[in-house]
C-alpha cells in the first residue's frame, strides 16, 4: 500500500483532434487537502471524470488508492464524489434523493439524516430537490460524497453558490475530513480558497500540469516583491536606480516602484534611500498569495 | 444488481409517476373495453380501426380479456414512455455520474434499471387487466353478451394467456424505449421519436403497403399482445418482434457501457 490516494502519470485524454488533458503526471498524498485549479477548459473536470472512469482515457495511466483508473470496481466504494456541480431528481426529495444512493451504494440509511444534519440541510430534508437554492443543492451534493464514509472525497468547485458562511462551514468540514485521515481532492476557481485549506496543489493549464507539489513550494518558488515609494514624485526614478544598481530587478508601475526581493532587504533599502536623500513614503514587503502565483505561472489575467 | 433494481424502484414509486401512469392505464383500458361492449350493434365496428367484434366471438371463453388484448398497445406506448424517461433523465439531469460512481458496473446498472422498470410495467399490465376485465363483467349483460364462458377453466387459462402476451408486448414497447432513451439522452426526444414510429410512420407504412407491417417493430408486438391476428401469426410475431428487441437491446448496452459520460 502506497501513501498515495492520487498518482497519474502521462494521463492524456483527446477528443478527436483536441488534446482535453496532455500527458500530465501529478501525486495526492494520503491525507492531505489538494487544491486542483486551472482556467475554464484547462481540464480539470476531465481529469477528474477519468479519475472516477466516467470517461476513458486516451493515454497514459492512473492509480487511485492503489488501482488502476481502468478497474474504478476497485475502488469507487470508498470514494465520494461530486463533478460538475451536483446532479439530483428534482422530483424527489433531499433525503429521498440520498437515500436512493445510500441503497445503490448499500450504505445504511441511517447516514441519510446524519448527512443532512451535518450540511445544515436537516430541516429541508423533507423538501423536493427542485425546490433548494444553489447553495442547498451544493450541500446536498456534498452529502451525497459523503455517504461512503469516503477515504479519498473528490468535489469540483464545492462553494459554488454558498453565502460566505456556507464557504466557511464547507471550508472547515474539509480541513476536518483531512485531519481525520480523508484525502481530498479539490477543484476551485477561487485561488485563496485553496491556499486556505490546501496542503497540496495541482495547478493544470490548457490540459496541462504547470505545478503539482506542495503549496509552500509553489509561493518559495515565486519572488517576493518590495514595494517603495519616495514623498516627492521624482524619487521613483532615483528608487529604482537604487534597486537595481544593488542588483534587483524593478519597474515602475502606478506611481509605485516594483522591486523583486525577499522582505529582509527592505531595511538595506531603507538606509540606501536615507544616504542618498530620499524619504520613502511607502515601504512595503508583499508576499504574493496564490491567486498572483497563479496568474504569474498561467499567464492570464 | 439487486441494489441498483430497489434504488430504482425508490425513482418509480413517486406518486406522481405512479398515478400518471395507472391514471393512463385506466383511461385507455376503461375507453376501449367500453367500446366494445356500448358499441356492440355499431355499424362503424366496436374495435381499433373499425373492426366488428360481435357477441359471438365475446361469449367465448376469451371474451373477459378481448378489451384487455385491445389496450395492450396503447399499454405498450405507455411502457415506452416511462421506460424511455427513467432512462433519459439519468443524462439530462447529470445523475447518470452519480449512479456510475456508487455502482461502476455499467451493465448491471442497465439490467437493475430494466427489471425495476419492468416490475413497475407488470404492475401496470396487471392494473389495466382488472380495470378491463371489471368493465367487461360489468356491461356484458347490458350488451346482451354472456359471461358464462368466461370464468372456466378455459376462461382462465385464456385471461392468463393474455395478460401474459400483453406484459410481452409492453416489455418489447418498454426496451425500445429505454433504447431511445440511451441513444437520444433526452426523454422528450426520445418518447417523441418512440411515440411517432409506432403512431404515426409504422400506419403511414402500412397505409401505402400493409405487407410491411409484417416486418414493422410496432405492429409485431401489437400482435403480440393481441394473440395473433388475421394477417400475422403469433409465431411470426414473436420471431420478428423477438428479434427487434434483442438487437435494439444489444445497441443499447453496447452504447450505454462504452460511451463516455460527459455531462
Amino acid at each position: 500500500m502506497s501513501n498515495l490516494a492520487i498518482s497519474v502519470r502521462d494521463l492524456s485524454k483527446k477528443y478527436g483532434e483536441r488534446m482535453a488533458v496532455s500527458h500530465i503526471n501529478f501525486d495526492v498524498p494520503l491525507g492531505t487537502v489538494c487544491g486542483f485549479v486551472g482556467p475554464n477548459g484547462s481540464g480539470k473536470t476531465t481529469t477528474m471524470r477519468m479519475l472516477l472512469g466516467l470517461i476513458s482515457h486516451t493515454g497514459g495511466n492512473g492509480q487511485v488508492l492503489d488501482a488502476s483508473i481502468d478497474e474504478p470496481a476497485k475502488y469507487l466504494s470508498q470514494v465520494g464524489a461530486m463533478i460538475e456541480g451536483p446532479a439530483f431528481y428534482p422530483a424527489l426529495t433531499g433525503a429521498e434523493n440520498l437515500r436512493v444512493l445510500a441503497t445503490l451504494g448499500g450504505f445504511p440509511q441511517e447516514r441519510v439524516q446524519t448527512l443532512l444534519d451535518q450540511v445544515g440541510l436537516g430541516d429541508r430534508a423533507k423538501s423536493k430537490y427542485k425546490t433548494y437554492s444553489l447553495g442547498m443543492k451544493q450541500r446536498l451534493g456534498i452529502a451525497a460524497a459523503l455517504l461512503p464514509n469516503p477515504k479519498l472525497l473528490m468535489l469540483d468547485e464545492p462553494t459554488n453558490g454558498l453565502d460566505p458562511e456556507g464557504i466557511q462551514e464547507v471550508r472547515a468540514l474539509l480541513r476536518s475530513l483531512a485531519d481525520n485521515g480523508t484525502t481530498v481532492f479539490v477543484s476551485s476557481h477561487l485561488l485563496s480558497e485553496l491556499e486556505i485549506i490546501s496542503d497540496y496543489l495541482v495547478m493544470l493549464r490548457k490540459g496541462e500540469v504547470v505545478f503539482a507539489g506542495k503549496i509552500e513550494e509553489l509561493l518559495l518558488a515565486q519572488q517576493h516583491v518590495i514595494i517603495a515609494k519616495g514623498q516627492n514624485p521624482g524619487d521613483l526614478e532615483k528608487i529604482l536606480t537604487l534597486a537595481t544598481g544593488m542588483g534587483h530587478t524593478a519597474s515602475i508601475r502606478n506611481n509605485e516602484v516594483h522591486i523583486q526581493a525577499n522582505a529582509d532587504w527592505a531595511a538595506t533599502l531603507n538606509r540606501a534611500a536615507f544616504d542618498a536623500g530620499i524619504t520613502l513614503a511607502q515601504l512595503s514587503p508583499v508576499v504574493p498569495n496564490l491567486e498572483e502565483t497563479f496568474f504569474e505561472m498561467t499567464g492570464d489575467k | 444488481m439487486f441494489r441498483v433494481v430497489f434504488a430504482e424502484l425508490r425513482k418509480l414509486r413517486r406518486p406522481t409517476l405512479v398515478l400518471g401512469t395507472l391514471g393512463a392505464a385506466l383511461f385507455f383500458s376503461a375507453l376501449i373495453t367500453s367500446f366494445l361492449f356500448l358499441l356492440i350493434d355499431d355499424p362503424n365496428g366496436n374495435g381499433d380501426r373499425g373492426r366488428q367484434i360481435g357477441r359471438e366471438v365475446l361469449v367465448l371463453s376469451s371474451g373477459s380479456v378481448t378489451g384487455f388484448s385491445s389496450v395492450g398497445g396503447l399499454l405498450g406506448l405507455i411502457a415506452l414512455c416511462v421506460f424511455a424517461a427513467q432512462t433519459a433523465q439519468e443524462y439530462t439531469y447529470g445523475t447518470l455520474r452519480n449512479l456510475l460512481v456508487r455502482q461502476s458496473g455499467r451493465l448491471r446498472i442497465l439490467g437493475g434499471k430494466l427489471i425495476a422498470n419492468t416490475i413497475f410495467a407488470i404492475l401496470m399490465v396487471l392494473f389495466s387487466a382488472v380495470v378491463s376485465i371489471a368493465i367487461s363483467v360489468a356491461l356484458a349483460p347490458g350488451a346482451k353478451v354472456s359471461t358464462d364462458l368466461w370464468f372456466t377453466s378455459d376462461g382462465w387459462s385464456s385471461i392468463i394467456h393474455t395478460v401474459i402476451n400483453v406484459f410481452i408486448a409492453v416489455f418489447g414497447f418498454g426496451v425500445f424505449g429505454m433504447a431511445l432513451g440511451i441513444l437520444l439522452r433526452s426523454p422528450i426526444s426520445s418518447i417523441s421519436v418512440g411515440v411517432l414510429w409506432i403512431l404515426i410512420i409504422e400506419n403511414l407504412l402500412g397505409a401505402v403497403k400493409e405487407s410491411a407491417l409484417r416486418w414493422l417493430p410496432g405492429s409485431q408486438l401489437n400482435t403480440i399482445a393481441e394473440g395473433g391476428s388475421q394477417t400475422i401469426s403469433y409465431t411470426h410475431a414473436m420471431q420478428v418482434g423477438g428479434a427487434y428487441v434483442i438487437v435494439i437491446s444489444v445497441i443499447a448496452a453496447v452504447l450505454f457501457s462504452r460511451r463516455d459520460v460527459a455531462n
